[in-house]
């Protein structure tokens, strides 16, 4: 209960964060990517503030707790080879960011302000994440049939 | 399509994004990253999904009750087609599967513990998404 409750907590702070900061507005997104044209610096500012907060806290709760409050262990990815789906993907997900205006984050929130774009972008993207799903699994059961 | 320069709103906005991050960690010890919080409540869901659905419930709620309650304008401006926003969506969300994250898990989360791979994996994707956009506006849409 404690950690569903917590979880809507920190959902909102993210949601606030991104209706607040302008990263769920396609247009003040593509106008930071778009050097040549109409260029709108204020992304910058977003990405900077949001991992100087998450730099410092990070280090404070990894120096304060040895575990988490609502769960057994801190769930923190351990991989670190540099892979050709990392790089491809991350490339790929690029090309859509520019296409769309929207990343994943920036999408989800503006979701109950009453637009259709967002949710037929959510859709769309919902299934991508199904078909790469089901691809990869594949790949993963020709691998080792 | 111009938007003006906020410099003082997505600070604020940014440093809320941070604390939902530092936050999750603490509470939840899990990274924030949008798409995989998403993808764990898409069937077949995660075994923890109920945190997840609660948090992708906060993050739709919390807009739509500020501006419900008249406490902020939220700009909303779409430069693209409706084919863009689907082509751009599917695109972000195989890319994003494929990659491990998005802005949120590889850009601010994974950066912020200089995670050798988010660190790859944000200048590859800020790198395409800019030449991606100089492509569609200059190249294409000249």
């Amino acid at each position: 209960m404690q950690k569903t409750v917590s979880a809507l907590v920190i959902g909102a702070i993210f949601g606030a964060g991104i209706a607040i900061s302008g990263m769920g507005n396609p247009a003040k997104v593509l106008n930071f990517f778009d050097l040549a044209g109409s260029f709108d610096p204020s992304l910058i500012l977003v990405m900077v503030s949001a991992l100087a907060v998450t730099a410092v806290g990070y280090r404070l709760v990894f120096a304060t707790r040895s575990s988490p409050l609502c769960a057994a262990k801190f769930d923190i990815p351990t991989k670190r080879i540099i892979d050709a789906p990392l790089v491809a993907g991350s490339a790929v997900f690029g090309i859509g960011w520019g296409i769309s205006g929207f990343c994943p984050g920036g999408a989800i929130p503006m979701l109950g302000l009453g637009n259709v774009e967002t949710p037929i972008f959510t859709v769309s993207m919902i299934a991508g994440i199904v078909a790469a799903r089901t691809l990869r699994q594949r790949a993963v059961r020709l691998a080792t049939a | 399509m111009e938007t003006a320069f906020t410099p003082y709103a997505s600070l604020i906005g940014g440093a809320l994004i941070g604390l939902a991050s530092v936050m999750l960690m603490a509470s939840h010890g899990k990274i924030a990253g949008m798409t995989g919080i998403l993808a764990g409540v898409i069937p077949p869901a995660a075994d923890d999904w109920s945190w997840r659905l609660a948090f992708l419930a906060g993050a739709i709620g919390a807009p739509a009750l500020l501006v419900a309650l008249g406490v902020m304008e939220i700009p909303f401006q779409v430069p693209v087609s409706t084919a863009a926003m689907v082509v751009g969506g599917l695109v972000v969300g195989v890319g994003a599967t494929y990659g491990g994250g998005c802005t949120s898990g590889h850009g601010v989360c994974g950066m912020a513990r200089l995670s050798p791979r988010s660190i790859v994996a944000t200048a590859v994707f800020m790198a395409t998404t800019f030449a991606t956009v100089y492509v569609v506006r200059h190249v294409i849409g000249a």
